[in-house]
């Protein structure tokens, strides 16, 4: 892939701090990463869809916030350490100080019965959010094989059926997965 | 007696590492230590935290720093922001020159292909552990069935899902 990026110098750090605010405040409902390719990529042209798209898989197999771990890599990218950093709290920091602003509002309102019952059905909606996700990837990984189908499988019954703290869970099944994808690519010549 | 703050640390800290294929992968461990392990709230009080964390834009993970914020004020939720976020931030900042060099290496593919069913089946949980402390009853769970329909068979967006979830249950049950 050519690298076509318009010539203009780097944006400056505050520049980059806005523009993740931006994003960070503007996005709801998920998909961010979808939200910041649109920005970055199409509106300021800060990168090319290859060098994100490189990025994103880096975000999504190591551990942490995908879009937080965004921030940093794009940031990092556009002008090093410091724009890591100008990048990851213009997309926390705004939007944590809202989502607590609601919070601490919100602790008084939804005393009403009225308020308490909408945000439960909120609530029940999002969590369709949630299963659709899931479901899809899990699809995705049935599609595999059983061996990462019975992963899904594992993992779901030991957090929600048996209860078991997330940290021993991840910390066995992870490297299963990690081994058996390995396993799976050598298998068929690498690839 | 140790200080409070410490709770906040060892429950978030560890998430921060935990955290694989987005923010929802860790929401059932946040409310089996909210709520069974800390009893810093009920299930009611978490599924309304739940719902605000999927009203107001950004990260889904800062349903963390609200859930702190409710147990601990302004303080405890800048704590838990901050383990959240750091540790693995450092880890991405230390990693990416290493990417960029060692790019489409096998072992980075065995990485993504092998965390993700284990990021599938931390969602599901996520979703299953919610929805059985729901409130509303059957209705929370047709609501929840049918956004999740609509979000798989069409292009409805999240957007109106929400408030429309919000109407059902009003007109249901307020």
């Amino acid at each position: 892939m050519t690298t076509e990026r318009a010539d203009a110098p780097p944006p400056g750090l505050m520049q980059i701090f806005l523009a993740f605010s931006k994003v960070g405040l503007t996005s709801f409902g998920g998909g961010l990463s979808g939200w910041m390719m649109r920005e970055f990529v199409g509106n300021r042209r800060w990168l090319t869809e290859g060098e994100f798209l490189d990025g994103l898989s880096l975000c999504q197999a190591l551990p942490g916030v995908n879009v937080v771990n965004l921030s940093i890599w794009i940031g990092y990218r556009l002008r090093g350490g410091r724009g890591a950093l100008a990048g990851a709290l213009g997309m926390v920091v705004p939007a944590l100080i809202l989502a607590l602003g609601v919070v601490a509002l919100a602790g008084e309102a939804v005393r009403g019965p009225a308020a308490h019952w909408m945000l439960a059905g909120v609530a029940a909606a999002a969590l369709g959010l949630s299963i659709q996700m899931g479901l899809r990837a899990a699809w995705r990984a049935a599609r595999r094989g059983v061996a990462p189908a019975a992963i899904v499988a594992a993992t779901f019954v030991a957090l929600f059926a048996l209860r078991l703290p997330l940290i021993w869970v991840v910390l066995v099944m992870a490297p299963l997965g990690i081994a058996q994808a390995a396993w799976a690519m050598s298998r068929r010549g690498g690839g | 007696m140790e200080h409070p703050f410490w709770r906040i640390l060892l429950v978030f800290l560890p998430l921060s590492f935990l955290t694989v294929g987005g923010g929802q992968s860790i929401v059932s461990d946040v409310h089996r230590q909210a709520v069974e392990v800390q009893g810093w709230m009920s299930d009611a009080r978490f599924l309304e935290l739940f719902a605000l964390s999927r009203l107001t834009p950004g990260p889904g993970a800062l349903l963390s720093p609200m859930v702190a914020f409710e147990a601990m004020g302004p303080w405890g939720a800048l704590l838990a922001a901050l383990a959240i976020f750091t540790p693995s931030s450092f880890l991405v900042w230390g990693l990416a020159g290493l990417w960029r060099r060692t790019h489409g290496a096998a072992w980075q593919k065995a990485v993504e292909r092998g965390l993700a069913p284990v990021a599938a089946g931390m969602i599901l949980a996520a979703g299953a552990t919610l929805l059985r402390v729901a409130e509303g009853g059957w209705l929370a769970w047709a609501v929840a069935a049918a956004s999740t329909v609509l979000l798989m068979t069409t292009r409805a967006s999240p957007f109106l899902l929400l408030p429309a979830g919000a109407l059902i249950f009003w007109v249901a049950l307020a």
